[in-house]
C-alpha cells in the first residue's frame, strides 16, 4: 500500500510549478484573464510541447498515456496559479473520447488535443441545470445518415475557444436514452455565446444548436453509442477535476493569508500571534488536508476502482465546495480592507471559490449523492 | 498510489476476516461472557499491542499489518483489542521507547493482559493547556524521589493501580520544559490521597490526586531526569494518530442512521428528509477524510518520515464529530431529546443524552481543540507563538 505520489509525479509537480511560476505569475494571470480569448494561446502551445495537454492521451495517439492521478497533480498546480486555460474542457473531451470513442474517432480527435492544435469542450448541461439523465433535453433526430441536433447547452467551459464540442443529447423519450456526439463549431446552426463568470480566470458559454446536422460517425461509439453511465462518469471526472483545481487554489489563497499574518503588525504585535487569526488559519489547514485525502483517493478510484469512484468523488467535491467557500470569505476578512481591493490577490481566490462551489454540483448535490450511494 | 496489498498482507487480512467470521457474533449477541472470551482470544492471537515488539510480549506486527487489522476490526465494528485504556494508548509505548529492561518486564505484559488500569497525572489545578508550567514537585533523595503537590482531572484515578506522573525536578530552568521528569507511581503508595470529582452526569469519572511526601523508587523513573516533556510529547502524539478512532466513529454513525430511520419528521422517517440526510452525509465524509488522512500519514511512516503535528488534524475532526453527532441525535428526538438518560428513557435508554453530556473526555483530554489549532498554526504554518 502506498497512499502518496511517486517520484515521477513529484517531478511533474515541480516542473509544472516552475513553468507556471516563471510564465504565469498572478500579474500575468490578470492580463490573460482580461484578454479577449481568456487564455494564452502561446502558453497553451508551450504546455502542449511539454506533453501536459496529452497527459491522458494514449501514446499511440500522440499523448503520454498517464493516469487521472497524474492529471490531478497537474490540475492542483494550475489551480494554485489560478491559471486560465481550457485545460478542464479539453481534459473532459479526452476522457469522453478515450472511454467511448471508436479507434477511428480517437484517431480523428485525440492527436489534435495532445498537440494543442485543437480545443474540444464538453456541452453536458442545460438551462435547468440538472446533473441527471433528464438534464439532457437536447434532441437527436435521425434523418437518413445524419443526426439532427436541436437544443441549448449551458455552462460550456471555454466555449468561445473551442473548435469542437462533445454534446450530450436525447435519442427518445426513454429517461436514460442519452448519447454523446462531437460537433464542429463551424457547422450550420451552431451558435456560441459568451457568458461571463464571476471568476474571470474561467470562461463558459451557451451553445445553441438549431437543427445541426451531424454525420453518423460523430456519435461516440457509433454502433454501440455511449449512454447515461458514460455521461455520469464524465460528470464524476469533471467534479474531480474541479476539486483538484480547488485544492491548489485553496492552498494558494491560504498561503497568501499566512504570509500576511506573519508580516502585518497591529496593537504592537504580528496579527498571526492572535488566536482570532491563527485559529481560522489552522482550521483551513485541516480542511485542505482533508480535501486532499478525499480527492487523492477519489482520483485513484477513477483510475483503478470505478465502482467506488462516485461516492468518493462526491465526498471530495462536497467537502471542497463548502471548505473553499469559507477559505475564500475568511481570506478577504483576515486581510481587512486590503482584501477588498481589486489590486490585491485575495479577491481572485474568493472568486475562484464561487466557481468551484457551483461547477458540476455544489455541496448539497454531492452530499445527497453520498447519502444515496451510502444506502441511507 | 497503490492500495493493493502484498500477498502476505492479503493472507493476513484473510486471517483476520476468518477470525472475525468465527469469533465475532452480531452486536445484539455480544454479552459479558462474549467480552471475556473476546479479550482472551485476541490476546492469544497477540493482537493486543499488535505493533509492540515480540520480546516484550507484543505482536511484532508492522504498521501496515496494524492498519489492516484496525480497518478490518472497524468494518465489523469489533470491540477494542485490549482494555487497559491508557496503558495501551501511551504508557506502554512510552515504556517501550524509554523504559529500562526491568520496567518493560514489570509493566508491559500486565498492560497487554489488562491486569489493572493506568491513570495519567498531567493536569494540575492551575495548569491545564499550559502543561509545561506544571508545579508538582519531585526531589531526588538517595534511591527515591519524594513527590509533593497535586494533580487534577485525573481520569480513572480511583480505580487505577499505577499512574504515569509528570513532576518538576528542577526549578528555574531556562526553558520550563527542561525541568520535567516522568515517574511511574503505584497508586497505593503512602501519602497519595484520591478525591473523586463528579462529572456533569454525576459520575465520579475523574479525580483530584494529592501527593504528600510520596516516595517513588528511582527504579520507577521513566527515561532520564528532565526528559519528561520529550516523553510526553511522543506519548500524546501517539494518542492522536487517529486511525483507531475511526472505528468508534463509524459505529456512532451507524447508530445515528438507525435513530434517523426510526424518528419521524413531518410524518415520515427523518432519514428521508434532505437536511437530515445531508447532515449525516457530512459526518460520513468527515470520517472518510479521517480514514484517508490516517492512510496518508501511514504512508509517511512506511517511507520512514517522522509524523509531526499533522496528527492534530484528525484530533480536531474527532472533536467535531463527537460534539455534534450527539447534539444532532437529540434534535432528531424532538421533545424526547431533553429527557434524562436512564432505564426509563424511551429511546435507547438515553444513550444519546449520555453522549451529549459525555463527549468531553475525547474532546478535552490530550489537548483541547484550541490547543490543537495552536499546534497546527505554530508548528506547521510557522505562525508566531501566543
Amino acid at each position: 500500500m502506498n497512499f502518496g505520489f511517486t517520484e515521477e509525479q513529484e517531478m511533474l509537480r515541480a516542473e509544472v510549478r516552475k513553468f507556471l511560476d516563471s510564465k504565469a505569475p498572478l500579474e500575468e494571470v490578470r492580463k490573460i484573464m482580461e484578454s479577449e480569448e481568456g487564455y494564452s494561446p502561446k502558453l497553451w502551445d508551450e504546455m502542449a510541447q511539454l506533453g501536459w495537454l496529452g497527459l491522458l492521451v494514449p501514446e499511440e495517439f500522440g499523448g503520454v498515456g498517464l493516469t487521472w492521478v497524474d492529471l490531478t497533480v497537474l490540475l492542483e498546480e494550475t489551480g494554485r496559479s489560478l491559471y486560465p486555460s481550457p485545460l478542464l474542457a479539453c481534459t473532459l473531451a479526452v476522457i469522453a473520447l478515450c472511454e467511448n470513442g471508436t479507434a477511428e474517432q480517437q484517431q480523428r480527435w485525440l492527436p489534435g488535443l495532445a498537440d494543442g492544435s485543437r480545443i474540444l469542450s464538453v456541452a453536458l448541461q442545460e438551462a435547468d441545470d440538472r446533473l441527471s439523465p433528464d438534464g439532457t433535453q437536447t434532441t437527436g433526430r435521425r434523418e437518413g445518415e445524419k443526426l439532427i441536433l436541436r437544443g441549448e447547452k449551458h455552462f460550456v467551459p471555454f466555449a468561445t475557444a473551442a473548435h469542437h464540442f462533445v454534446v450530450s443529447f436525447r435519442n427518445s423519450e426513454q429517461p436514460d436514452d442519452v448519447s454523446l456526439a462531437v460537433i464542429d463549431r463551424n457547422a450550420d446552426g451552431v451558435e456560441v455565446a459568451d457568458t461571463r463568470s464571476i471568476d474571470t480566470t474561467k470562461r463558459f458559454g451557451v451553445l445553441t444548436l438549431s437543427d445541426v446536422a451531424v454525420p453518423e460517425d460523430c456519435v461516440l461509439g457509433e454502433s454501440t453509442p455511449a449512454s447515461w453511465p458514460a455521461i455520469a462518469r464524465l460528470f464524476d471526472h469533471a467534479a474531480a477535476a474541479v476539486t483538484a483545481e480547488a485544492v491548489g487554489a485553496a492552498e494558494g489563497g491560504h498561503a497568501l493569508i499566512v504570509e500576511y499574518a506573519k508580516q502585518r503588525m497591529q496593537f504592537g504585535s504580528l496579527i498571526g500571534r492572535y488566536q482570532g487569526v491563527k485559529h481560522p488559519l489552522a482550521e483551513m489547514y485541516v480542511d485542505i488536508e482533508s480535501i486532499k485525502s478525499l480527492l487523492y483517493y477519489a482520483a485513484w478510484c477513477l483510475d483503478e476502482s470505478p465502482e467506488e469512484a462516485p461516492l468518493y468523488v462526491s465526498m471530495a467535491k462536497a467537502y471542497a465546495s463548502d471548505a473553499f467557500t469559507r477559505i475564500g470569505i475568511d481570506g478577504i476578512e483576515l486581510h481587512g480592507a486590503l482584501g477588498y481591493t481589486w489590486e490585491y490577490d485575495a479577491q481572485l481566490y474568493l472568486k475562484r471559490s464561487k466557481w468551484v462551489k457551483s461547477a458540476y454540483g455544489g455541496s448539497d448535490h454531492h452530499y445527497d449523492r453520498v447519502a444515496d450511494l451510502g444506502g441511507f | 498510489m497503490d492500495f493493493n496489498l502484498t500477498e502476505e498482507q492479503q493472507a493476513f487480512r484473510d486471517e483476520v476476516r476468518r477470525f472475525l467470521d468465527e469469533n465475532l457474533p452480531p452486536e445484539e449477541e455480544r454479552d459479558e461472557m462474549f467480552q471475556l472470551k473476546w479479550g482472551k482470544l485476541v490476546r492469544e492471537k497477540r493482537w493486543v499491542g499488535f505493533s509492540w515488539p515480540k520480546e516484550v510480549g507484543g505482536g511484532g506486527g508492522d504498521i501496515m499489518e496494524q492498519a489492516i487489522l484496525k480497518e478490518e476490526m472497524a468494518n465489523r465494528r469489533a470491540p477494542p483489542l485490549g482494555t487497559c485504556i491508557m496503558g495501551l494508548a501511551w504508557v506502554g509505548p512510552a515504556i517501550i521507547q524509554y523504559g529500562t529492561q526491568d520496567q518493560k518486564g514489570r509493566f508491559i505484559e500486565d498492560i497487554l493482559d489488562a491486569k489493572y488500569q493506568w491513570c495519567t497525572g498531567y493536569s494540575e489545578p492551575d495548569i491545564g493547556s499550559d502543561l509545561a508550567s506544571l508545579q508538582c514537585k519531585g526531589v531526588r533523595e538517595g534511591d527515591h524521589f519524594v513527590v509533593n503537590g497535586q494533580k487534577t482531572w485525573t481520569s480513572l484515578a480511583q480505580w487505577a493501580k499505577w499512574m504515569i506522573l509528570l513532576v518538576r525536578t528542577k526549578a528555574n530552568t531556562e526553558k520550563k520544559h527542561d525541568g520535567i521528569t516522568c515517574l511511574l507511581v503505584e497508586m497505593d503508595s503512602p501519602g497519595i490521597t484520591v478525591a473523586p470529582i463528579q462529572n456533569m452526569s454525576k459520575q465520579p469519572f475523574f479525580a483530584e490526586v494529592f501527593f504528600d511526601d510520596v516516595k517513588v523508587p528511582v527504579a520507577n523513573l521513566l527515561g532520564k531526569e528532565g526528559q519528561g516533556w520529550q516523553i510526553t510529547i511522543g506519548a500524546l502524539a501517539n494518542e492522536r494518530s487517529g486511525i483507531s478512532e475511526v472505528t468508534g466513529l463509524l459505529r456512532e454513525l451507524d447508530l445515528l442512521k438507525e435513530l434517523a430511520r426510526n424518528s419521524q419528521l413531518g410524518g415520515r422517517p427523518a432519514l428521508e428528509d434532505a437536511r437530515v440526510r445531508r447532515r449525516i452525509a457530512e459526518y460520513e465524509t468527515r470520517v472518510a477524510a479521517m480514514r484517508f488522512n490516517g492512510l496518508r500519514y501511514l504512508t509517511k511512516q512506511i517511507r520512514g518520515e517522522p509524523l509531526g503535528s499533522e496528527t492534530s488534524v484528525n484530533k480536531l475532526h474527532t472533536a467535531h464529530i463527537e460534539k455534534y453527532t450527539a447534539e444532532f441525535a437529540l434534535e432528531l428526538q424532538g421533545s424526547y431529546g431533553a429527557i434524562a438518560p436512564g432505564r426509563n428513557h424511551p429511546i435507547d435508554h438515553g444513550r444519546w443524552q449520555k453522549e451529549a453530556l459525555g463527549w468531553c473526555t475525547a474532546v478535552i483530554g490530550g489537548g483541547t481543540p484550541n490547543i490543537q489549532k495552536n499546534i497546527i498554526a505554530e508548528r506547521i504554518l510557522g505562525l508566531p507563538h501566543d
